[in-house]
């Protein structure tokens, strides 16, 4: 008895202070040398990948942002709109609504986001992609399908005054395949048309 | 192209490149844990440590040690989050609760990684990055440790030794764990994933609105997180956040990742055992069950039933753009059946029938492939079990690489097969009982069941992920869950340990014409049948009350 004690007491600080080496190799050394070779080769995405506009961060491109007429809940129809977001686009409330496919209040979220993105498009309801209507897992996401980009293109033409075509070959510049050609789903990232757009109605 | 057809092209790049991969993986992890050769890193660790490497194990002294370093890791871990707001690098964030910080300690130290917390609002960075991170690395190769124990009772004969704890858990993590994790972690910066001890970086919109971007040291963790099986999100959104998975080649990497060591770890154990095709036969098992997963669920949420992704046109809700539901499926799949619980998107708002098929992942006790580590030594007692059914079938006494299955080694694994069974159902039906599930609920009725039953299955089994609107954060799930995940990670340690003593101690018994063939496709099958056929008995009535009853209403 007294001699399992003692080993097991030895055992114990012998594993505590495998603990504490093993902090210092995986807990300081590991994250150091990953943030080193990270900060030296890849600065700006290891930075958060941070867009600049006329010398001013507006954003990072891989952080979804509200589009809404400031101070308001209502979508300012000069922007592309991204989807709904669970938090409104805040990167500190990340996560979805956890509602279930067949969840009553999921139900009626979808139904009323169907009915603002058609009216507020001046389209039929059953031209609404699936991404217009849901919210994405992070509460963040940076991008919308294709197909919801051009469902906006007549409306930002018109509200910015621009030409359609104009701004149809915006969003064709801006629509990032599957990496590689087959991972992923093909997504136009809204901060990046937006300030492609801001560039445009601003010549 | 056609998103079945790029989803069908994700899934044969993932199995080649995990083909392709296993044989050099699988025999280096069997080279280094055989090894009799330290590097010299891992001398200054022993030295300053002051374990003898070299001193053999018997199995009372090899679990003494998984015990007493997971003890002190769970103490190490739960003072430094109450002591954060005392450390540099925090944020300014406050102490975590008793009860969440017990409940995270036992969930990182357990290889479960499950969170009741916010990442992004609650753990500074040295708390991340010097407390979880090292978990993710440490319980990780504790796990890989227990595995080669076993693997060793298997090809050792008349000895009851096991090797030694100090050595296994060092090299693992030293030849295995960082150097992976050291190259992925520098491809995920390279795509975008952040990895900084900045401070949060306030920004001002093009509409004029503030936005707060997080900062952290992201890519390291999220290398290990998911290679060590964890699944441990740095922020709330875990793999969804585009800053953990930026894009549509960063989630296909991480999901190899997370399948990476459990597909290669069968090798190590053909490799050790003598007989490669022994792994094989094993691997195929995993495979099988995997696949077999990936295309029900893939399917489902492509057809998404339910009534809010019929009305929207596609099961998007709590999914990312860039991955769509096929990137997302074969996430979600890929980390309940490895025992990782990180996720790309939240399975609480996949489709009922598809979050039933992610129950079950969990509920085969992760073995399809499973934990690192966990998924070997789990599907190794599943092979005894299988052995024995077919022992009973034709009346004589079942052995399984030349060790007799007797009445010790039965009891052994039966007992290991009980734990997070019991785990789960009492569980699950204690916090129904008390009303401590229905007031967690999110959602209603059978779905709102299957995140209390989806909470205790994730917990006892460590893997991590959840129904995510279950609000776990209470006094009493902290506590409840916290034990289900010390329970479920280390009583069935305590049976594989002492299963793997009782097997080394045993003198091998020659093959001869009777003996069931373990290596041939039939053995595949039979080991197959009995998983589900046990798994199915234990589970159904509970599968029944929530996914089922959800999903064929």
């Amino acid at each position: 008895m007294n001699n399992s004690l003692v080993n097991l007491g030895r055992t114990t600080w012998a594993a505590l202070r495998m603990l504490l080496v093993l902090t210092v190799v995986t807990g300081i050394a590991y994250p150091l040398l990953v943030t080193g070779i990270g900060q030296a080769a890849f600065h700006d995405k290891a930075n958060g990948s941070i867009t600049e506009v006329d010398g001013r961060a507006v954003g990072s491109r891989l952080i979804g942002q509200s589009w809404n007429i400031e101070g308001t809940d209502k979508p300012d129809p000069r922007w592309f709109q991204p989807r709904p977001s669970h938090s409104d686009y805040d990167p500190l409330a990340t996560g979805s609504s956890q509602l279930g496919a067949d969840d009553a209040r999921l139900v009626k979220a979808v139904e009323e986001a169907k009915q603002q993105v058609a009216e507020f498009n001046g389209v039929p309801a059953s031209k609404v992609p699936a991404d217009a209507v849901t919210g994405s897992s992070s509460a963040i996401d940076p991008d919308i399908s294709p197909a919801y980009a051009r469902l906006q293109i007549d409306r930002v033409a018109r509200a910015n005054g621009l030409p359609r075509a104009r701004v149809q070959e915006l969003v064709k510049r801006h629509t990032d395949g599957r990496t590689a050609g087959f991972l992923g789903e093909p997504h136009v990232n809204v901060l990046d048309l937006n300030i492609a757009l801001k560039e445009l109605a601003r010549k | 192209m056609g998103s079945v057809l790029a989803d069908v092209l994700v899934v044969i790049a993932l199995v080649g490149a995990l083909a392709l991969v296993h044989r050099p993986l699988g025999d280096h992890m069997a080279a280094v844990y055989s090894s009799d050769k330290h590097l010299r890193v891992e001398r200054w660790i022993y030295r300053s440590v002051g374990a003898d490497p070299d001193a053999e194990m018997r199995w009372p002294v090899y679990l003494r040690g998984v015990l007493a370093f997971s003890a002190v890791s769970v103490l190490f871990l739960y003072v430094l989050q109450r002591v954060q707001d005392k450390l540099p690098l925090s944020l300014g964030f406050e102490p975590i609760s008793p009860d969440q910080a017990f409940d995270t300690a036992a969930s990182f130290v357990s290889n479960t990684n499950w969170q009741s917390y916010s990442g992004e609002t609650a753990m500074g960075h040295v708390t991340q990055t010097m407390g979880l991170a090292v978990q993710n690395f440490v319980s990780a190769a504790v796990g890989m440790a227990v595995a080669v124990a076993l693997v060793r009772g298997f090809a050792r004969s008349r000895t009851g030794e096991l090797g030694n704890f100090w050595a296994d858990l060092v090299r693992g993590t030293t030849r295995v764990l960082i150097p992976i994790s050291v190259v992925a972690a520098v491809i995920l910066i390279a795509c975008g994933a952040v990895q900084n001890f900045g401070d949060i970086h306030h920004i001002t919109t093009l509409t004029g609105q503030k936005q707060a971007i997080s900062p952290g040291a992201v890519a390291s963790q999220e290398a290990i997180k998911d290679l060590g099986t964890n699944g441990g999100g740095y922020f709330n959104a875990n793999s969804a956040h585009p800053f953990e998975n930026p894009d549509g080649f960063t989630n296909w990497l991480e999901v190899f990742l997370l399948l990476v060591i459990p597909f290669s770890l069968p090798r190590t154990f053909g490799k050790m055992v003598g007989d490669v095709r022994q792994g094989l036969a094993i691997v195929a098992a995993m495979g099988a069950i995997w696949f077999a997963g990936v295309i029900a669920v893939t399917w489902l949420e492509y057809a998404h039933p339910g009534t809010a992704s019929q009305l929207a046109g596609g099961a998007m809700e709590g999914k990312e753009q860039r991955f769509g539901p096929g990137n997302s499926s074969l996430f979600a799949v890929s980390t309940t059946m490895t025992s990782t619980g990180s996720v790309d998107s939240f399975h609480d708002s996949f489709s009922g029938l598809s979050g039933g098929v992610l129950l079950l992942g969990m509920m085969l006790g992760e073995i399809a492939p499973g934990g690192t580590g966990s998924g070997l030594y789990g599907m190794l007692i599943m092979a005894v079990i299988a052995v024995f059914i077919a022992g009973l079938m034709v009346g004589r006494t079942p052995e399984y690489l030349g060790k007799k299955i007797g009445s010790r080694e039965m009891k052994l694994a039966a007992c290991y097969i009980l734990v997070t069974p019991a785990l789960v159902l009492v569980g699950t039906g204690l916090a129904m009982a008390l009303g401590k599930g229905r007031s967690s609920m999110t959602n209603v009725g059978a779905h709102g069941f299957s995140e209390v039953l989806y909470a205790y299955t994730s917990a006892s089994n460590n893997n991590g992920s959840a129904f995510a609107g279950f609000a776990a954060n209470t006094e009493y799930h902290n506590t409840m869950l916290g034990l289900c995940m010390l329970l479920g990670r280390f009583l069935p340690m305590v049976f594989v340990l002492a299963l793997a003593g009782s097997l080394a101690a045993q003198r091998p018994v020659p093959a001869t014409a009777g003996t069931l063939r373990t290596e041939k496709p039939l053995f595949t099958g039979l080991l197959v049948g009995s998983i589900l056929i046990i798994t199915g008995l234990t589970f159904f009535p509970a599968l029944a009350l929530g996914p089922l009853a959800e999903g064929l209403a």
